[in-house]
């Protein structure tokens, strides 16, 4: 069962955009690099990195071959390439996905970074923060704090018209 | 020797007598005492009660390996007996590819020894062409025949050289031996270890063609001719080289042949994907071949069929397709094929029992394979409607190598006869 | 022994082993050339591997000498953070099937999860796999005369990569049909992709009997059989067809069906030629149409690492197909 949750996600971006501008103020930082995670960390960044006008082209993220539960549910054979169109040598990046709940993409996602090269600082934005951490990664700046239970899930449609909806899982 | 048996209730089927009704069949003095009445004075000292049951002779398997002397891992002379004795067979040959080869009177002599021991079927060595099957040098075939072999045959050695073959051929036609023949062009067959086709194009395994075997007997067929040899043609695969030999007897050549009873069921397609139980030598042939052999059958072209039985260790069929050893284990099996052939309407039912009775007496010219007055009690009792399945655990021989496992088969013996002699007996719980 | 099911495929299935193309569905196919397209990006990264099987030990195990097929599967394993072990052993030391086993069972007390099998016998990999203790995945690295099936996925990898769809497509591969596991792969593959038509060319000593059965039409010279074709395979021809007695040498194997530059004028212009390797040159392609621009020779050899990460990476793990919520 699926209920559409009616946040106004344009001013909850927008929300976000101000707070990311905030903390790069803060720590200094003045040319930023985003990257999104594959498939609505993407649709995120790319508002965000228009609303925070970073010059450089927004890099993408495709964490299925850092996945630790491979084991279990394999690999999707078309997985999209990660696209990071700059080096990330030394620069400060700003990681963006929709949902953050066990932490285990993050996770994946920091490992494959890395594999490409080592930034000076990661910042983590996050649209909708939940609970059901199962490790230790929080998001610098979160758009939504939800508290739910496991049976429950947020999800994120779009790439047109963003809107968030509700899950429940047998 | 056991006392008088009286066999009550069966139906006594005997091609060689044209019988095939109820009777009952008295034995004495290891042979055939009476049909249907008691001759006078019979005390039964046992009855066999063969109600619902087939009565018939002892069969007669031309071709069993019997693995001893030389690979006892793999079967005895008392184990693969016992086998036979299971599956109704009475007198099987024993071809000479043995460890010694049969090329001598001591082996042969070793093998009826040992036999004659085991005493639970009739032993009857095939003797080398060949001496030590090497197609160069012909064997001491007096020798062998004095010292009981029946037969002179290069077994599955085809003897290469055309000249050492015609030699071969006259002087066995000199002392009047038969000789059992399996022809195959050795260039043509190279290392092939399946029929050339369909199945050999598809797992990339060397194929020995139709024609290595049309060629071979065609090449053997012209030297029977010129040399007046007796001569039986075994385990004929293709339906192209049946069709030569009818040709051949058509003309009024002293030949025979037989063909194996796995042939008469699987083709090629049953190798699938690299299933070892089914590498046998000759081939599995195709759908065609099978159906041209079942036709031969029944028409009378082929008067005999064998098992050509070849027990083998688990090892020897672990390995991939070519690196494992040909043969089935097929002792068990035999009449339940040919029974099969009949519920297939093939042929009929006593016609299947004439291909493994008097169709192989007739070859070796023994007399055997009949249940006429004074003839050699050897019996055969098989309930025609018990159903069995082939297993590991079913069958008696050492070798459990058979591309049948699993199979349901209709027929099983219940008691085998050597000689008068109760050799075998089903204790089975419905027995 | 012989077993009705897809020895191949897991009762969900899933790839478990990969012995041969035949028998595989076209999805499948599609999933490892999906699945090795997105490998084939990974070389962007500095750190050229992905931790998928981190953990996992995969075995090469060569019976038979190939450096460079034991090479690209070596590096692919590495690419996927497997360990590697290889494991050379001569034919005579293990050719019964008694110590072959006895060997398997040794490795798979060592905890390995794969093995990569290159032997001369053709269904060698087929009896391994039949074999060997259920968590062990086996990978055909090439059986006998038998099938590489391997190759034949980086081949249709190359072709996609050139051509796009498959059904349009007309593919020619010249020579040594008879004894090439790479041709038997390569055509079940192309069919089963669903390749427009599938062309064998060659001299009757070096064609199957019963070629009916392989789906494919039957040339005997260059001429016709390269007539408008799209891709043309050029096989190995092996040294030991000539002692063998199935050509008189080649020299006039090359003059009728060495590939020179006159002939590929025959194929489309936009034709692209393939061969698997090692080249004879001068026996069945000319170094002019090897090293010229409608060359993909040299493409093929990356293109089967990508390839051969995906074989490993489905084989290892689960595949799509239940409905899995992804971890958040």
């Amino acid at each position: 069962m699926t209920t559409p949750l009616q946040h106004d996600l344009d001013r909850v971006l927008a929300g976000m955009a101000a707070r990311l501008r905030a903390t790069l103020e803060e720590r200094g930082i003045t040319a930023p690099l985003m990257i999104g995670i594959h498939t609505g960390g993407v649709w995120v960044a790319r508002c965000l990195h228009q609303l925070l006008g970073i010059e450089e082209p927004l890099g993408t993220l495709d964490i299925s071959f850092y996945r630790d539960d491979f084991e279990r549910i394999g690999v999707h054979p078309q997985v999209k390439p990660s696209n990071l169109p700059f080096e990330v040598e030394d620069r400060h990046i700003i990681l963006v996905d929709d949902v953050l709940q066990t932490g285990r993409t993050i996770r994946a996602a920091l490992n494959e970074i890395f594999d490409y090269g080592r930034p000076a600082s990661v910042l983590l934005g996050i649209l909708v923060e939940r609970s059901g951490r199962e490790l230790p990664i929080c998001a610098d700046v979160a758009g939504l704090s939800m508290d739910l239970s496991p049976s429950e899930q947020v999800k994120l449609t779009g790439p047109d018209k963003l809107t968030l909806s509700l899950k429940r899982v047998k | 020797m056991t006392g008088p048996i009286h066999i009550r209730g069966g139906r006594l089927v005997d091609p060689s007598q044209n019988l095939d009704r109820e009777a009952d069949l008295f034995i004495r003095d290891g042979r055939i005492a009476g049909i249907g009445t008691a001759p006078s004075g019979f005390e039964a000292q046992r009855t066999i009660d063969a109600a619902g049951r087939v009565v018939c002779p002892g069969l007669i398997d031309l071709q069993s390996r019997l693995r001893e002397p030389g690979q006892e891992h793999k079967g005895t002379i008392a184990s693969e007996t016992a086998a036979a004795a299971a599956g109704g067979i009475t007198t099987l040959c024993c071809p000479p590819d043995t460890d010694p080869v049969i090329d001598n009177p001591a082996v042969a002599e070793q093998i009826l020894y040992r036999a004659g021991k085991a005493g639970n079927s009739r032993v009857l060595p095939l003797g080398a062409l060949t001496s030590r099957l090497a197609g160069e040098h012909l064997a001491e075939m007096l020798a062998l025949q004095e010292s009981g072999c029946v037969a002179v045959t290069n077994a599955s050695q085809p003897v290469h050289n055309t000249l050492v073959m015609r030699r071969a051929l006259e002087y066995a036609a000199t002392l009047g031996l038969t000789v059992f023949i399996s022809s195959e062009d050795p260039w043509l067959a190279g290392n092939g270890c399946l029929h050339e086709g369909q199945m050999s194009t598809r797992l990339g395994l060397p194929g020995i063609p139709e024609c290595a075997e049309v060629i071979g007997i065609s090449r053997d067929l012209i030297l029977v001719e010129r040399t007046g040899v007796r001569a039986h043609f075994s385990r004929l695969s293709t339906a192209r080289a049946v069709e030569m030999v009818a040709d051949a007897r058509a003309r009024g050549l002293p030949v025979t042949c037989d063909v194996t009873a796995h042939q008469l069921f699987l083709t090629e397609m049953d190798v699938g994907v690299f299933d070892s139980l089914c590498h046998v030598r000759p081939p599995l042939r195709t759908f065609r071949d099978r159906d041209g052999l079942r036709a031969a059958l029944a028409d009378g072209v082929i008067t005999a069929v064998c098992s050509d039985h070849q027990p083998h260790d688990p090892d020897a069929k672990l390995a991939p397709f070519a690196d494992t050893e040909p043969g089935i284990s097929a002792l068990e099996t035999l009449l339940p094929l040919l029974l099969r052939l009949a519920d297939e309407k093939v042929l009929p039912r006593n016609k299947a029992l004439a291909r493994l009775t008097t169709g192989p007496a007739e070859v070796l010219g023994n007399g055997l394979g009949t249940l006429a007055l004074d003839a050699t009690a050897d019996v055969c009792i098989f309930d025609p409607d018990a159903w069995w399945q082939v297993s590991e655990e079913t069958l008696v021989s050492y070798g459990k190598n058979t591309p049948l496992l699993g199979w349901e088969l209709k027929g099983r013996v219940t008691h085998t006869l050597l000689e008068g002699r109760v050799v075998f007996e089903r204790n089975d719980s419905c027995y | 022994m012989n077993t009705l099911k897809n020895l191949q495929l897991d009762a969900t299935g899933n790839l478990r082993h990969f012995l041969t193309i035949e028998g595989l569905k076209r999805q499948t196919l599609v999933d490892i050339l999906d699945l090795a397209e997105s490998f084939a990006n990974i070389k962007a990264q500095a750190v050229k591997k992905v931790p998928l099987l981190r953990g996992k030990t995969v075995v090469n195990l060569f019976f038979e000498n190939s450096t460079r097929t034991r090479t690209t599967f070596e590096l692919a394993a590495k690419r996927l953070s497997a360990d590697v072990l290889n494991i050379n052993i001569t034919t005579s030391a293990a050719s019964k099937g008694e110590s072959l086993l006895d060997m398997l069972h040794n490795l798979e007390a060592m905890h390995c999860d794969m093995f990569v099998v290159r032997h001369a016998d053709s269904g060698a990999a087929h009896f391994i796999a039949q074999n060997v203790a259920p968590h062990i995945s086996v990978i055909n690295a090439g059986d006998g005369q038998h099938a590489h099936p391997t190759q034949a996925m980086l081949d249709t990898f190359t072709i996609r990569r050139h051509k796009g769809d498959f059904g349009d497509l007309r593919v020619a591969i010249v020579g040594d049909i008879l004894h090439s596991r790479v041709a038997r792969s390569q055509i079940h593959a192309l069919n089963t992709l669903g390749v427009g038509e599938v062309r064998v060319i060659g001299p009757k000593t070096l064609l199957p009997m019963d070629h009916r059965s392989l789906g494919v039409h039957v040339f005997h010279d260059m001429e016709s059989g390269l007539a408008g074709v799209d891709v043309v395979i050029m096989l190995r021809l092996q040294r030991e067809r000539m002692e063998g007695g199935l050509l008189p040498s080649e020299h006039e194997f090359f003059q009728r069906y060495g590939l020179t530059g006159d002939k590929l004028k025959l194929a489309k212009p936009d034709a692209i030629v393939m061969h698997p390797g090692p080249i004879n040159r001068g026996v069945e392609i000319s170094s002019e149409v090897a090293d010229g621009p409608q060359s993909v020779i040299l493409e093929q050899v990356s293109n089967g690492i990508a390839v051969r990460m995906a074989v490993m990476a489905m084989a290892l793990g689960r595949q799509p197909g239940a409905e899995t919520g992804r971890e958040t």
